[in-house]
């Protein structure tokens, strides 16, 4: 193996483009877990650490830092050396990130099931585990921006724009949303309190959606798609306005997961204002996706992982439109604590992130262990036929049982009382329960599939590091 | 009430408000009055063959993005979001649930007053009465009580005729109203581990269940000192206490030797708690005759 500054580290990559996928498997698996525990809830067997509330945050945790953390990882390591022209900027310290971000995960599969919270969504590890993301983080802040640093090309891709925005804001994220004051070893509580409390809560909620889901993701797509269609990226003046509109907007957004609460009416209200702004910029990024493809729509036809990548970009359209417009108040008193707001993140989770995802390391995998393919290329197709379809049956039972539980809990009769006691919205959510499980199930086989593929192309592969090319620079 | 603790910031989050959304314009204005090179690339090459169109931003894609500006402004000008400014619609969430609260006692305030007028006992067998009665029963009270009023462990069964507080409208209404809170206090220090098993063994003779009679008989002294206070010298209860009627066989936390030594022992502080700042006076009257039907049945 060579190891030196002539070559890309590839090993790190590897490493967590083979993370993503067993992590994959893991969260969508705890995630089918608790769908089917809400069908039939005799499922937690009595077991405190098979119960819903405990085995609900290690899914999200699982999918979102786990397996898209890793994928993050893989990709943008990936990405920056690439369209740099150089080696990462300290195998040492890149390595550490892996084998750091993978004993945060570890921890977290312990800790959530004995009950360890801090009881904040997405930020719900103890402080232990809090200062080893810290140090993770700060190390993949170094490692990254050290390679763009050394760069041997001028300008920096866009791709690292986005890579970079997402670094950095979610270590500020991270910091101020988890501090908290220790009591012990495993409890802590947080230094801020009440409506305060609640509003720092959100404003790192919604940035953990449009930093860690959005901007790293979009990341992601402005390398692959260009590189997997063989098309220039449609618009530059694009890519500027949207980025900045993008991580200037982003920040605001978190106070809509408030309405109607203690939460002082001018923040809901900036947070419902700047939500509306932020959908030109969201969609800025797919315009650019989906029209680097023009005069090569064909590919589509050929291409499974060009489909992956541009269905996603559909998806993230829509997530990117259906969130603005359930930050508006009178919308949101309908959407708002219903199954609506599932099928909205889902719609995101494994529409967007889960299918670039996918895209991306159906290319990664190939190029990484020295095979010109995956091993099978008809199981990738079949990966996204069964994931799109997994997907529309999750998000359309959602909305539908989102919506009428919100219609059934403020349905009043005749005298002015509620037409329907809560239990009953409960049962009628049932059939949509199980069509859910149902589309959980198949984007879950589609992982398993995907699995499968990637350990046959890693079992006839080899590990090599790529060398670094000559500068073209023009 | 100001929610801002000086004048400062209320100035701070206006201005900063409005400068970011009109640096959103600029930014969209700035670039979009550029030329662009169009269908040629940038000149710039990354990884070997990624480059860069620069083509012009799509015309409905900015008109977009000058939408959601002009409606910021347009919201923020209507309603409250900067600082203190209030809005010229003087809209407030609590304003806004005031008015449909008034709207809807405008509406079927009436209808309660119809029954508010009539006497409880005349409403219990009012079909009118009582479906609306339900409605308010399984919305506010069936989470305790059970959908049809029977109870569970802990929560008391509507549906027979033994009552804690009383079975009169006006207990009834009382219990709805004000809330109950029935305490018996922990006896394990004062009786000791034996004294506790012997109370219980007396008190399971009350209602003629199996017991050891020596027990009973020892248990009987100390029940007549302590217990009988509250549950009287004959174990048939206290209603102006809460205190529960020991002879029935109708045990809220649990039958049996071992259920009742504990709740001698560690005592209980059972809780109904009040509605009168959650139901209006002509609800819980209504309210009152469907409980008082479920047990005439």
């Amino acid at each position: 193996m060579q190891n030196s500054e002539n070559s890309y580290n590839y090993t790190v990559v590897r490493q967590f483009a083979v993370a993503t996928v067993v992590w994959g498997v893991v969260g969508m698996l705890v995630g089918v877990i608790i769908a089917a525990q809400l069908l039939w809830p005799e499922l937690n067997f009595d077991i405190p650490w098979l119960s819903y509330g405990r085995l609900r945050p290690l899914h999200t945790n699982a999918v979102i830092f786990a397996f898209g953390g890793c994928a993050l990882f893989a990709t943008s390591y990936y990405v920056v050396q690439r369209t740099s022209h150089a080696r990462l900027f300290s195998d040492g310290l890149a390595a550490f990130t892996f084998w750091g971000w993978q004993a945060v995960i570890v921890l977290a599969a312990i800790t959530l099931p004995m009950g360890y919270t801090q009881g904040k969504e997405y930020a719900e590890l103890e402080w232990p585990i809090d200062v080893l993301i810290t140090l993770v983080w700060v190390s993949y802040a170094v490692v990254f921006f050290g390679t763009l640093f050394k760069r041997k090309i001028q300008h920096i891709y866009v791709a690292n724009w986005f890579f970079g925005a997402f670094i950095l804001t979610v270590a500020i994220l991270h910091l101020v949303n988890s501090a908290v004051v220790p009591v012990s070893f495993w409890k802590s509580y947080s230094v801020y309190a009440g409506a305060q409390d609640a509003m720092v809560q959100w404003w790192y909620g919604h940035n953990a959606v449009g930093f860690f889901l959005t901007a790293g993701f979009l990341g992601m797509m402005y390398y692959f798609i260009p590189k997997q269609a063989n098309r220039p990226v449609y618009s530059y003046r694009l890519s500027v306005v949207h980025f900045w509109a993008l991580i200037f907007t982003y920040m605001w957004a978190g106070p809509h997961h408030l309405h109607y609460t203690a939460l002082p009416e001018w923040a809901q209200s900036l947070g419902m204002v700047f939500s509306l702004i932020l959908l030109a910029p969201s969609w800025g990024g797919m315009i650019n996706g989906i029209m680097t493809l023009s005069g090569a729509w064909h590919k589509l036809r050929e291409d499974p992982i060009l489909k992956f990548l541009i269905v996603s970009l559909s998806f993230y359209g829509m997530s990117t439109f259906e969130g603005p417009m359930m930050s508006i108040k009178t919308v949101n008193a309908l959407s708002h604590y219903t199954d609506w707001t599932v099928g909205h993140v889902h719609s995101g989770a494994l529409g967007w992130v889960g299918l670039v995802t996918f895209g991306s390391i159906y290319f990664l995998i190939p190029k990484l262990f020295g095979r010109k393919e995956m091993w099978s290329v008809p199981l990738i197709n079949l990966h996204f036929w069964i994931a799109t379809v997994g997907i529309v049956l999750y998000i359309a039972a959602m909305w539908i049982a989102g919506v009428m539980q919100g219609l059934m809990w403020r349905a009043v009769g005749a005298d002015g009382s509620l037409t329907y006691t809560f239990v009953e919205s409960v049962k009628a959510t049932y059939p949509f329960y199980a069509i859910r499980l149902l589309g959980g199930l198949l984007y879950f086989a589609g992982m398993l599939i995907m699995a499968y593929n990637v350990a046959r192309t890693v079992m006839e592969g080899k590990t090599f590091e790529a060398a670094i090319p000559a500068p073209v620079h023009a | 009430m100001s929610q801002f603790t000086s004048g400062f910031w209320d100035l701070y989050i206006g201005v900063i408000t409005i400068i970011s959304i009109i640096a959103c314009g600029v930014l969209l204005w700035a670039q979009s009055v550029h030329k662009t090179s169009g269908s040629e690339t940038s000149g710039h090459v990354w990884d070997e063959d990624i480059r860069e169109y620069n083509n012009p931003m799509p015309a409905w894609w900015m008109w977009l993005f000058w939408l959601t500006i002009a409606f910021g402004f347009a919201y923020l000008a209507l309603y409250p979001g900067l600082g203190s400014y209030r809005g010229t619609l003087g809209w407030t969430q609590v304003k806004q649930l005031d008015d449909e609260n008034a709207e809807a006692q405008k509406v079927y305030g009436p209808l309660y007053e119809r029954f508010a007028a009539l006497d409880v006992v005349a409403l219990s067998k009012n079909p009118e009465a009582l479906a609306v009665g339900q409605k308010l029963f399984l919305n506010n009270c069936a989470q305790c009580h059970a959908s049809d009023g029977g109870g569970s462990r802990g929560f008391p069964n509507l549906t027979d005729k033994d009552w804690l507080w009383g079975g009169t409208p006006e207990a009834i209404k009382a219990s709805i109203t004000e809330g109950r809170t029935g305490v018996m206090p922990p006896l394990a220090t004062v009786l000791g581990e034996q004294g506790v098993k012997d109370v219980a063994h007396y008190v399971l003779s009350l209602s003629d269940q199996a017991h050891d009679s020596l027990r009973g008989a020892r248990g009987e002294a100390h029940f007549k000192t302590i217990c009988a206070a509250c549950h009287g010298a004959d174990g048939k209860g206290n209603q102006a206490l809460g205190a529960p009627n020991l002879t029935d066989r109708i045990w809220l936390h649990g039958s049996g030797e071992y259920a009742i030594a504990a709740q001698i022992a560690n005592g209980r502080s059972n809780q109904m708690p009040a509605h009168k700042d959650i139901l209006s006076p002509a609800k819980i009257h209504l309210l009152t005759a469907y409980v008082l039907s479920l047990s005439a049945k």
